[in-house]
């Protein structure tokens, strides 16, 4: 049994399985997140009604996307239009699989990485997946044919392969430093503190935010989203989709921001390292947070004003609480505190997104396309001279 | 486990080229080049050539061929018209040429019969190797395709820019 | 059945994959598609490449693969140029149409 549990064949698929669940479930509530967020800038309340504080709200909309009339136009392409949506969702979910959550972990006989698998050339098979998802764009935009979805599917692809070239250059600066293209050594060389991370450290700025704005761009979020604007073309190159391959495309779209936000977090923010030595108390702060909450959710509990609000904050208080408690359990602290600092990073990144969506304004194309070839992509290659230049004057 | 492999790999990049070549809308015959590239990528890897498979994918299916849309769904000049070829070069062409494969494979087998290609046999494909070998022995071809490079943005952005009068 | 793959399906399957790239270059009528098979040739030479790398177990194969690839993207961005410019002139993008340098 020892020898089953231990064979990489069976440690694998349980770890896609769990890896799969989780990112389901995550893209389904980050798509509730970024409801509320963009509702609590423009002062309303956001999805409220559908459970407590809306959290069913994915819920509701699963069934609605799955019990939609599931219409395939006469007049497009059946080959390509039905491969579109299935192009871009494997794309952006083979992506995930190389990112590593957080160090080796030790259950019962097995010991393992939080990561599927980690290849020595992570960093390019993430740079290749993401060069391919473009035809997922492409196609559907074209097979839809209708000249709206041509246009934006044209103008998406154009864009999304502009900025690769600015993001290779950015991912490229930091990979000097860290000597490496296997995530999980990008992650172990930045360890020890935040005074060791690409970021600070390796003095990488520039390159980080070129990388973030090169993922606005590639994920085609705003204020790069001409493409699939509603009041755009229609709706770009979605405009002929319905039902479970809308639901596909904007699959896709999450699950990329989620693998951009975490190479961002790979290259320039340390990975999974806390931002200082757990000697010096950095594992008591990811306790103390949840305590604060708790105690914030469970003192506005007592003086609710809605009905249902003097059930449910007490009782996410209370998890709260039980959440900080096992924190403190050093058995699990092995393996918990680093996934907290990874998810942690991760999520603040996610919320820098969805905070830009509700704040800025888009680009018009032509905008955007000069934006990329005469700025970022110079500033890119100037960034990696440079930093060319300082690490070979270093290591002599 | 490595047969299996490369024999998937195999029928699929081969299917593929004959699709490339058989059919009609050049969009499904760019497709098609696709999958020839994504199934010769997983071969490189199987040979050991972790950044040849890499750039493969990045560089000619993910850039190079995505021109090669472009220009198809730009153009949107529909599928080609199958007028007769001449009767006897149908007949004979397919069989000539297994003919030809068939010879080519058994002088090929007899030159390299013994020697097997094992996952992991080559361990010099890595990044850091290549680097090397790039910015030492092969320096000068590199500044020329960089080059060459430069001549062929100059020449692509000349030729399809609308004339000014 | 066997236990690893002989080096000589490999070199079999580059001949397989170039002799069909020729087989489109000289028998098909849309331009794009005869450069397609232009590309398919290009690939089946860097497979020979790659697996005489591995035989010599050396890494100039790879490199000159790496060198074939940068060719063939410089030769598609000035060839698709030079296609867009003959469509627009001569409407069509048949072979046998764009035959005489008249017009």
């Amino acid at each position: 049994m020892d020898a089953l549990f231990d064979s990489f064949i069976f440690v694998t698929i349980v770890k896609a399985l769990v890896i799969f669940a989780v990112l389901m479930t995550t893209l389904a509530y980050l798509q509730w997140v970024e409801r509320k967020v963009i509702a609590h800038v423009q002062v309303r309340p956001g999805p409220y009604r559908v459970g407590p504080h809306g959290l069913l709200q994915p819920l509701a909309d699963v069934v609605k996307l799955i019990t939609k009339e599931d219409l395939v136009p006469p007049y497009v392409n059946k080959v390509f239009y039905l491969m579109a949506p299935f192009l871009a969702i494997t794309m952006a979910l083979l992506s995930i699989s190389v990112i590593p959550f957080g160090p080796a972990i030790q259950i019962g006989p097995v010991r393992t990485w939080m990561q599927m698998t980690d290849l020595n050339i992570g960093v390019l098979f993430i740079l290749a997946v993401s060069s391919m998802g473009v035809y997922g764009i492409a196609l559907a935009g074209w097979a839809s044919n209708n000249k709206y979805s041509l246009l934006g599917g044209l103008r998406s692809s154009a864009q999304m392969i502009s900025y690769e070239l600015p993001m290779s250059l950015a991912i490229a600066a930091p990979l000097l430093i860290s000597n490496t293209l296997s995530l999980r050594e990008l992650v172990e060389s930045q360890t020890g503190g935040f005074w060791h991370w690409n970021l600070v450290g390796g003095a990488q700025v520039i390159s980080f935010f070129i990388f973030i704005i090169a993922a606005f761009a590639e994920t085609n979020r705003v204020p790069f989203d001409l493409p699939e604007a509603e009041n755009e073309l229609v709706a770009g190159f979605h405009t002929e989709y319905s039902s479970m391959k809308f639901a596909a495309f904007f699959m896709a779209e999450y699950a990329n921001m989620i693998t951009v936000s975490a190479m961002a977090v790979l290259l320039f923010l340390g990975g999974w390292d806390a931002p200082w030595p757990s000697e010096y108390g950095s594992s008591f702060l990811p306790p103390l947070i949840f305590l604060f909450f708790g105690l914030v959710l469970l003192y506005h509990g007592k003086q609710a004003v809605r009905k249902w609000d003097k059930i449910t904050f007490p009782a996410f208080g209370a998890i709260f609480l039980v959440i900080a408690l096992i924190f403190l359990i050093p058995m699990v602290q092995g393996w918990l505190l680093p996934l907290f600092w990874f998810l942690a990073k991760t999520g603040a990144i996610l919320f820098v997104f969805i905070w830009i969506r509700a704040t800025l304004p888009r680009f018009r194309y032509d905008q955007l396309m000069s934006f990329t070839w005469k700025f970022l992509f110079p500033v890119a290659m100037l960034n990696l001279l440079v930093t060319a230049l300082v690490v070979a004057l270093r290591t002599k | 486990m490595d047969v299996i492999l490369f024999l998937v790999f195999a029928l699929i990049a081969v299917v593929a080229a004959i699709n490339v070549v058989v059919q009609t809308h050049p969009i499904s015959s760019a497709l098609s080049l696709v999958g020839v590239m994504g199934s010769l990528a997983v071969l490189y890897l199987l040979l050991g050539a972790e950044f040849i498979a890499a750039a493969q994918v990045i560089v000619y299916a993910g850039a190079v061929m995505v021109l090669f849309v472009f220009v198809i769904m730009l153009l949107n000049a529909g599928a080609e018209s199958k007028k007769g070829r001449s009767y006897m070069v149908q007949l004979l062409g397919v069989p000539l040429l297994i003919a030809f494969l068939g010879l080519a494979a058994f002088f090929v087998q007899s030159m390299y019969g013994k020697e097997t290609v094992v996952f992991g046999g080559f361990q010099g494909g890595s990044p850091r190797d290549i680097g090397k070998a790039l910015f030492t022995t092969y320096l000068l071809p590199f500044e020329v395709t960089s080059l060459l490079i430069l001549i062929a943005i100059v020449g692509a952005i000349v030729l399809a820019r609308k004339e000014i009068d | 059945m066997l236990a690893a793959v002989p080096i000589s399906w490999f070199l079999t399957l580059s001949a397989v994959l170039f002799s069909l790239g020729v087989a489109g270059f000289l028998f098909r009528r849309n331009i794009i598609t005869v450069f397609m098979s232009i590309e398919l040739m290009l690939n089946a030479v860097n497979l020979s490449f790659v697996t005489f790398s591995y035989h010599y177990k050396n890494v100039d194969g790879h490199l000159f693969t790496f060198f074939v690839m940068v060719v063939a993207a410089a030769e598609a961005a000035v060839g698709l140029a030079i296609i867009l410019t003959v469509f627009k002139n001569r409407g069509t993008l048949n072979i046998d149409e764009i035959d005489s340098m008249k017009n």
